[in-house]
């Protein structure tokens, strides 16, 4: 039997879905009849809005769409515009204050505390820039992600990027193709270094050469099928088939339409097309691509570059690796990669940057899938200027380490489906790492990633330490808890973290980390890097290795953060909730 | 009027009638040997798998761990509210959750 989101879908979904929502817009958050909340909520993801948890009714999550995470010159200081003035819910946050822009780990960008009266006058204000919202969340081709510094990278092997925006232009709005079975990452990348993290997205090109007609020829190699979500994270699958700059919108579109009539529409949690590859393999996978998907013969897969990838590899292999600091382009410009602390800006410092941007560059900012931003085509003369700007106090291009390996998704925030509180947690967690904890000589990368829950937003089975949400009781009550993974990391041979302590209270953890270099550092042989160390050690040695501890951290949050309506808020319980409120914020009598 | 049941976003929370009412990550103990081995498993929900309703009490199949023996399973049927009037009433679901039988209606 179709699940009832499915249903909902064949009713109404895709473009469509817009005309609906700026009519409930026109006419304010109880024309949304009671009965039919939970089926406009699953559509309205199509066109980027995410209904928060509960106790923030009312108010969405707005995610806007960047291909390749790249804001041309003018749309930065329209997505600070916007947050300024419509991204401000009824309380602060203590780190962040009122208002900020947040940086995804899939080159985005989301807002909070969107009223759906804001609605229409947001899209105009971002269409006028070439901005869309559009199928940002929901189950269809999502924001597409790359090197974010494609065309700009002195050694890249092809410049993915017009491919990137030409699959964007093909599957955005595209009746055939908005309303897939589930969610549709894709990664494009041209690079040497592995930046797209083809690995853990549905569709992956990768750069690859291939011998055609005696001609070298430069395109990608694709992979089918991966993903974190879920407890069940897949590495994507190599499907054998090379495919030109000029075959790539043509094949993956047709790999998109396999997952479209193949895919469990029965099943949520068996619809990703991870679960589909597990089923076939890919060799049942490809001959079906070919004999009904596609008109000509496909090539067999190129050679790739994927020993020389060093993207969140965890080993000392040089490139320009998390794209943060100063890096010549081709052109003999330079892009200065700064980094983000868990990927959120204050508003003024949103509009600081787009400011910056443009006095030094070409106005152009990219989102890196570490969740900074790089500010690009800067001439050579401006540089020592542009370092002098107190923008780059902040967000620095020579990070201490800890601020630089953090990566954080949003959690009991916002989130649904969290467990703990994420952001502020990772901030205040890499504040007190940089104060108390010496990292090992010559260790300048060190990831931290920490999830809310198992859906993975933060990549956390790709760092160095993974860390994700869980629950314990500490002395009889119950406390936010974290398992804590090792051995995670992409590069020529990516894996995944395993989960080698858990149920840490959150306010060991800094301890844990603490004894866990310190004992990294006693056991390492020469310069070996963490990566490189964890993997020569075996699991149950490994776990010994953590050793929580309190510390001198200690953690404002550990209670259930989850039962409040804002964890933050002076009353933060359940019943003080404003929420829902009218367009102005106002609250309205609750009907129950 | 029948009560609209629904699991939504990917097992994060329980629906009824449209009103988020049961979400993921609260500690829930209840007495069930299949479970773990532990007397007593205090468990965190961490996905809600199948919803229903045995006359007027909501139950669920969740996936959840104990968090005394890190066993990780799924439920049997719990019950975490009822339907009164037509609407959810939460029961206490900090005190010890009792196992009932097999619920009639499924989603
Ligand atoms: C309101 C907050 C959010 C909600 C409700 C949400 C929802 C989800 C869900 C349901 C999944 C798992 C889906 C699956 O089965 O594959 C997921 C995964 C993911 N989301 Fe989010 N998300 C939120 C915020 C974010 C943020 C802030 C980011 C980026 C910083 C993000 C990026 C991702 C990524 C990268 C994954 C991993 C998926 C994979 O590789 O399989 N999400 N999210
Ligand atoms: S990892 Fe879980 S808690 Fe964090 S944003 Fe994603 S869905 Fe929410
Ligand atoms: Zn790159």
């Amino acid at each position: 039997m179709p699940t009832d989101v499915e249903n909902w879908k064949s009713e109404v979904y895709g473009n469509e879905i817009r005309d609906h929502l700026l009519e409930f817009a026109e006419q304010g958050w109880d024309s949304i009849p009671e009965d039919e909340h939970d089926e406009w909520f699953e559509r309205f993801k199509w066109w980027g809005l995410y209904h928060q948890r509960n106790g923030q009714e009312s108010y969405f999550m707005m995610r806007i769409g960047t291909p390749n995470g790249v804001l041309t010159p003018g749309q930065t200081e329209v997505v600070a515009e916007v947050a300024d003035e419509y991204a401000r819910g009824p309380a602060d946050n203590p780190i962040f204050g009122d208002g900020y822009v947040d940086w995804t780990t899939r080159q985005s960008i989301q807002l909070h505390w969107i009223k759906l009266e804001d609605i229409p006058e947001i899209f105009d204000k971002l269409e006028s820039v070439g901005l869309s919202t559009q199928q940002a969340c929901g189950d269809s081709w999502r924001n597409i992600v790359g090197c974010p510094v494609a065309g700009k990278d002195k050694h890249e092997h092809v410049d993915a990027l017009p491919v990137a925006m030409e699959l964007n232009e093909e599957y955005k709005g595209n009746e055939d193709h908005s309303n897939l079975p589930r969610k549709w990452k894709v990664s494009v990348t041209g690079c040497r270094e592995g930046c797209g993290q083809g690995d853990i997205n549905d569709l992956a090109l990768e750069p690859a050469t291939k011998e055609i007609d005696g001609d070298e020829v430069k395109g990608f190699n694709i992979r089918v099928g991966g993903g974190l979500s879920r407890n069940e994270p897949r590495l994507a699958r190599d499907i054998d088939v090379f495919v030109t700059p000029e075959q790539a919108p043509e094949v993956s579109g047709a790999i998109s339409a396999l997952f479209r009539d193949n895919g469990d529409r029965e099943n949520r949690y068996n619809a990703r097309i991870k679960f589909l590859m597990d089923e076939w393999g890919p060799e049942k996978f490809r001959n079906v691509l070919q004999e009904e998907y596609v008109d000509y013969e496909l090539e067999t897969a190129g050679e790739d570059l994927r020993s020389e990838y060093s993207y969140n590899s965890g080993y000392a292999n040089g490139g320009h690796s998390d794209h943060v600091g100063i890096h010549e382009q081709p052109d003999g410009n330079y892009y200065v990669g700064l980094d983000v602390l868990v990927g959120r800006m204050g508003v003024d410092d949103t509009k600081e940057l787009a400011r910056v941007a443009d006095e030094y560059g070409s106005g152009e900012v990219r989102v890196t899938q570490r969740q900074n931003v790089i500010i690009t085509d800067v001439p050579e003369e401006k540089l020592d200027a542009l370092k002098s700007e107190d923008l780059l106090e902040h967000y620095s291009p020579d990070p201490h380490p800890f601020m630089r390996g953090s990566v954080a998704c949003t959690g009991t925030e916002f989130c649904s489906l969290s467990i703990v509180e994420t952001k502020n947690r990772q901030v205040r967690y890499a504040r007190w790492l940089k104060e108390n904890v010496e990292l090992p000589e010559g260790v300048e990368d060190f990831h931290i990633h920490l999830s809310g829950c198992t859906a993975s937003c933060a990549q956390p089975q790709i760092a160095d330490v993974s860390l994700r949400g869980m629950k314990t009781r500490k002395d009889g009550e119950p406390v936010e808890a974290l398992d804590i993974g090792l051995g995670g990391g992409l590069g020529e041979n990516p894996n995944f973290a395993d989960w080698v302590a858990q149920r840490i209270p959150v306010d060991e953890v800094p301890g844990a980390i603490e004894n866990l270099l310190a004992n990294f550092e006693d056991e390492r042989e020469g310069d070996e890097t963490f990566r490189e160390f964890v993997e020569r050690t075996d699991e149950e040695a490994l776990a010994d290795l953590v050793e929580p501890e309190e510390t001198s951290y200690e953690d404002p949050m550990m209670h259930n953060t989850k039962m409040t309506w804002y964890p933050y808020a002076d009353d933060d319980s359940m019943d003080a909730s404003p929420a829902p409120t009218d367009g102005e914020g106002n609250s309205l009598q609750a009907d129950d | 009027m029948a009560v609209a049941l629904r699991i939504l976003d990917d097992g994060a929370w329980i629906s009824v009638n449209d009103h988020r009412e049961v979400s993921v990550s609260e500690l829930w103990r209840f007495v069930d040997p299949t479970f773990c081995a532990c007397t007593l498993p205090d468990m965190v929900v961490e996905n809600f798998i199948e919803v229903g309703v045995d006359g007027r009490t909501v139950e669920v199949r969740v996936y959840g761990q104990c968090i005394a023996c890190g066993e990780k399973s799924t439920t049997e049927w719990l019950p975490v509210g009822r339907i009164v009037d037509g609407e959810f009433r939460d029961i206490d679901r900090e005190s010890v959750l009792a196992p009932t039988g097999v619920t009639e209606h499924q989603e």
